[in-house]
């Protein structure tokens, strides 16, 4: 069986928990995107520390692919039920790789890994002659191979690193030498000088950069990659890093920061947020500053802790009692989760409001490589104000935002409080003036929306199909829409979910049909854009069974859809 | 006697005529001018409740949160401004009830905060329920067959903490009330004072001669450096003892542990972001 790969492979590496997927993967990931390749990783796991059956599917290509793709080009089953476990994703046209008394899988070609790593110096050494194979069948440089395992292992004891250089140069020779297949993927110098990072690393470097200087979480999956960033920052930069004991404290913790003149981030996932509600209700009241990333996983209730979900936007967009103004945002690229979340800081401190950061279990732990992002123009803007003695907190402003000021900065008093108040911030019930605070900070909606982030619009501004998409789902989707091949089919991306951006609506009204495809069971979005702009979506294609969408699915959606005429679906 | 921490034009205090928070407030008033602190590093924190609207009635900074989150705003508001001084006050519902969890982790976290706890044994606010601290016996509109749970003793629950500063006194005592906040204040850690005092609205048990009948103000030659004994006579009830129970200088507190102020001890809100470093972390991931 000769195969010859052109432009794009599909690595999966499935295994149990604890057999070292990610060990493989990161080699891989730093290795790959060394050579020039464009590379991107999404990792699918079970909740679960041993066992079970997970994949991490790998695709290096020559030109810069984000989406998530069914397809398998080459499989490396580490155990027995990865076959079942990744069912009709294995075709005829997959290549596996595997140990024959392992693995039992027709065509499937035998290299030993466990023997070889025993020749080693011990099956520890399995995952690196595995990740060997792969650089060997991708045309790896071997001495770059080398060199990296060293450095990866550095911390390891002399014989650990030898062996570990053993071992790649074993599994090289073994994916050099596999008969039939050839990879003739274009490398691209430019790729090497950019980053390789995961959602999680973005969205820390962007807080970074907007002066994020306090972090507080309470571990949740898929949440707690930012929370480990932020804390490993903190071994440079001055930041608090601190473990709360719930949820309610997180977010009151990160009241009282932003209160004494700290920028606070917060990183949560659904039932954490869900504890967190009453406290955005007091940001609300107290005209906080807050930022809140949400990396999303399937509820109710604990749903499926280590998967993938787009469902809490509703939860967000409604959080806390009372009226107050929010924004919501969600980043589609690696760029966008750096910009946004630096921007994020800046308009919590200047418009005095939350803003949720909405991610995903997908977005948050896929890797990728993108260009460097560009730090030269970034300020990090602060909004506080020196404060007199006859200093109000909540003074009546043509805006509705009241200058901020801060104990200790100043010699007026800053009074925060969670009653409706007056403008010095005591308690008052007042009724009069209980309307003109709501409409103070309702005001406030003005402000946000000068800076509000249209969305975009990838492909031919003379669409007559509209397919709309928010948050992680931008690259599937656009690849998708690309490999339809249709002229009229146009992608609009949401990064800034909600004010809702008033320029969208001429968007959407324009479209003959509008397709909104979204990660959840009630198409939260289309019912949004149906509540802001009256445009009723004609057809939903929606997911909700923990995974994130592929490529080809959209693709077969869309197509499904255009087939039928349009206007066939359920309307939201 | 004029006072700086007082409202020059009168104030309209919300809570019912003859309560112990009059006291309470007059003894902090006072604690606060003797300490001599700038009035502008003062932080008053509260939740909510009866007791925690005394922010609204001293002339400082405060940040009035919820029901029972006092502590975490007021940890985090010292840790981002070690100058200030951070006092935290709340009801026996707010702190040890709806704020439990928190009195425990900043038990654990030792943040160099004061907190007040005024501990009438009854819910005022919400008009009469039983409280985490309210007796046995105790019959409420709610706890209709009488309070039966055991109530919890704040005191032996600091010091199994090793809260570094213990205290219980009555309000009736203005003054020795006044002198336990100041040390309380003064100490560097986490102090808890619990404040007996009687609610006059709802709790006609524990009425001021109750409180005087069953406390007893701590001997002369007590030693509260000594946990172990401190333990013990915090399990003391009926009568009760006033006094500092508790007082250790063997722990260091949250922000003194805390990384940001190893080298640095100016507050986070006067720090620029170095944005060559954070380029440069960028770059790390090439």
């Amino acid at each position: 069986m000769a195969r010859t790969i052109a432009d794009d492979l599909v690595i999966v590496l499935a295994g149990e928990a604890g057999q070292g997927l990610q060990s493989i993967e990161g080699i891989l990931a730093h290795l790959l995107k060394k050579s020039g390749y464009n590379y991107f990783s999404a990792s699918e796991f079970m909740s679960r520390v041993r066992g079970g059956a997970n994949s991490t599917a790998i695709r290096v290509s020559g030109k810069r692919t984000a989406g998530f793709l069914d397809r398998i080009d080459i499989l490396l089953p580490l155990h027995r039920e990865a076959i079942p476990h990744l069912g009709n994703r294995i075709t005829p046209d997959t290549i596996v790789i595997g140990e024959k008394d392992k693995i039992d899988h027709p065509g499937m070609i035998d290299i030993q890994f466990t023997r070889m790593a025993a020749e080693t110096g011990g099956a520890i050494y399995a995952n690196t002659i595995a990740a060997g194979c792969i650089c060997g069948l991708l045309k790896v440089d071997e001495k770059e191979c080398e060199d990296f395992i060293l450095g990866y292992f550095s911390g390891k004891s002399e014989e650990i690193r030898s062996n570990n250089v053993a071992a790649i140069k074993k599994g090289y020779a073994a994916g050099k030498g596999l008969a039939g297949i050839t990879v003739a993927i274009e490398k691209d110098a430019a790729v090497k000088k950019e980053l390789l990072l995961t959602g999680s690393e973005a969205i820390a470097l962007g807080a970074l950069a907007g002066g994020c200087d306090y972090v507080c979480a309470y571990p949740m999956s898929p949440s707690t990659g930012v929370l480990v960033e932020m804390a490993s920052h903190a071994k440079k930069f001055p930041i608090i890093v601190e473990q709360v004991e719930d949820e309610i404290g997180v977010v009151n913790m990160a009241l009282g920061a932003w209160y004494a003149g700290a920028r606070a981030l917060v990183t949560t996932s659904g039932g954490g947020f869900a504890l967190m509600c009453e406290g955005i209700s007091l940001c609300g009241m107290i005209e906080s500053p807050l930022v809140l990333h949400l990396a999303q996983r399937p509820g109710p209730a604990t749903g499926l802790p280590t998967r993938s979900e787009q469902g809490d936007l509703d939860l967000v967009l409604h959080a806390g009692h009372g009226d107050f103004p929010r924004i919501i945002l969600a980043p589609g690229t690696l760029a966008e989760a750096f910009a946004l979340t630096q921007k994020a800081f800046n308009l919590a401190a200047a418009c005095q409001v939350p803003v949720f950061i909405l991610t995903d279990q997908f977005f948050i732990d896929s890797r990728g490589n993108t260009p460097v992002f560009p730090v030269g123009d970034l300020k990090v803007e602060k909004h506080v104000v020196k404060t007199a003695m006859d200093y109000k907190r909540f003074s009546l402003t043509e805006n509705g935002i009241s200058p901020r000021g801060i104990p200790g900065y100043g010699s007026g008093h800053v009074c925060a409080d969670s009653d409706e108040h007056d403008e010095a911030g005591h308690i008052t019930e007042d009724l009069e003036l209980r309307v003109r605070m709501v409409d103070k900070r309702l005001k406030k909606f003005a402000a946000i929306r000068a800076d509000i982030i249209a969305p975009k619009l990838v492909g031919s501004g003379d669409y007559r199909t509209l397919v709309v998409c928010w948050g992680s789902t931008f690259n599937t989707v656009c690849e998708a829409v690309e490999a339809l091949g249709e002229k009229d089919v146009a992608v609009l991306h949401f990064s800034w979910l909600f004010p809702f951006p008033e320029e969208a609506g001429a968007y959407l009204k324009k479209a003959a049909n509008l397709i909104v495809v979204e990660g959840n069971s009630s198409a939260q979005f289309a019912r949004l854009i149906r509540l802001e702009t009256g445009v009723a979506s004609d057809h939903s294609v929606l997911k909700y069974n923990g995974l994130p969408f592929s490529v080809e699915e959209v693709k077969e959606e869309i197509k499904k859809f255009i087939r039928a005429g349009g206007r066939h679906g359920k309307r939201f | 006697m004029e006072n700086a921490f007082d409202f020059a034009d009168k104030v309209d205090i919300a809570w019912c005529p003859g309560c112990g928070n009059f006291s309470i407030r007059q003894a902090l008033l006072a604690a606060l001018a003797e300490l001599d602190l700038a009035r502008e590093n003062v932080v008053l924190v509260s939740g909510i409740g009866q007791a925690a609207k005394m922010p609204h009635y001293i002339d400082t900074s405060f940040f009035n949160g919820l029901h029972g989150r006092g502590l975490p705003a007021a940890t985090a508001i010292k840790a981002c401004n070690p100058e200030l001084t951070v006092i935290a006050v709340g009801g026996d519902g707010d702190m040890y009830g709806e704020g439990g969890n928190h009195l425990l982790h900043a038990g654990r976290r030792n943040p160099d905060i004061t907190l007040f706890v005024h501990d009438n044994m009854v819910y005022g606010l919400t008009k009469g329920q039983a409280s985490p601290t309210s007796r046995p016996g105790m019959e409420t509109p709610v706890q209709v067959f009488g309070v039966f749970e055991k109530p919890l003793n704040p005191m032996a629950l600091a010091i199994a903490l090793d809260v570094p500063f213990v205290a219980r006194v009555f309000c009736a005592d203005v003054e020795q009330t006044k002198e336990v906040m100041k040390k309380a204040i003064a100490h560097k850690g986490f102090a808890l004072v619990d404040i007996f005092q009687p609610c006059v609205s709802f709790n006609k048990t524990n009425i001021f001669k109750w409180f005087k009948d069953n406390t007893a103000y701590l001997p002369d030659g007590y030693d509260p450096s000594d946990r172990a004994g401190a333990f013990k006579k915090s399990l003391e009830e009926e009568p009760f003892p006033l006094g500092i129970i508790y007082q250790s200088d063997q722990r260091a507190t949250f922000e003194d542990n805390l990384e940001v102020y190893k080298k640095d001890r100016t507050p986070l809100y006067t720090r620029e972001v170095d944005m060559k470093k954070v380029e440069a972390e960028i770059m790390a991931k090439v």
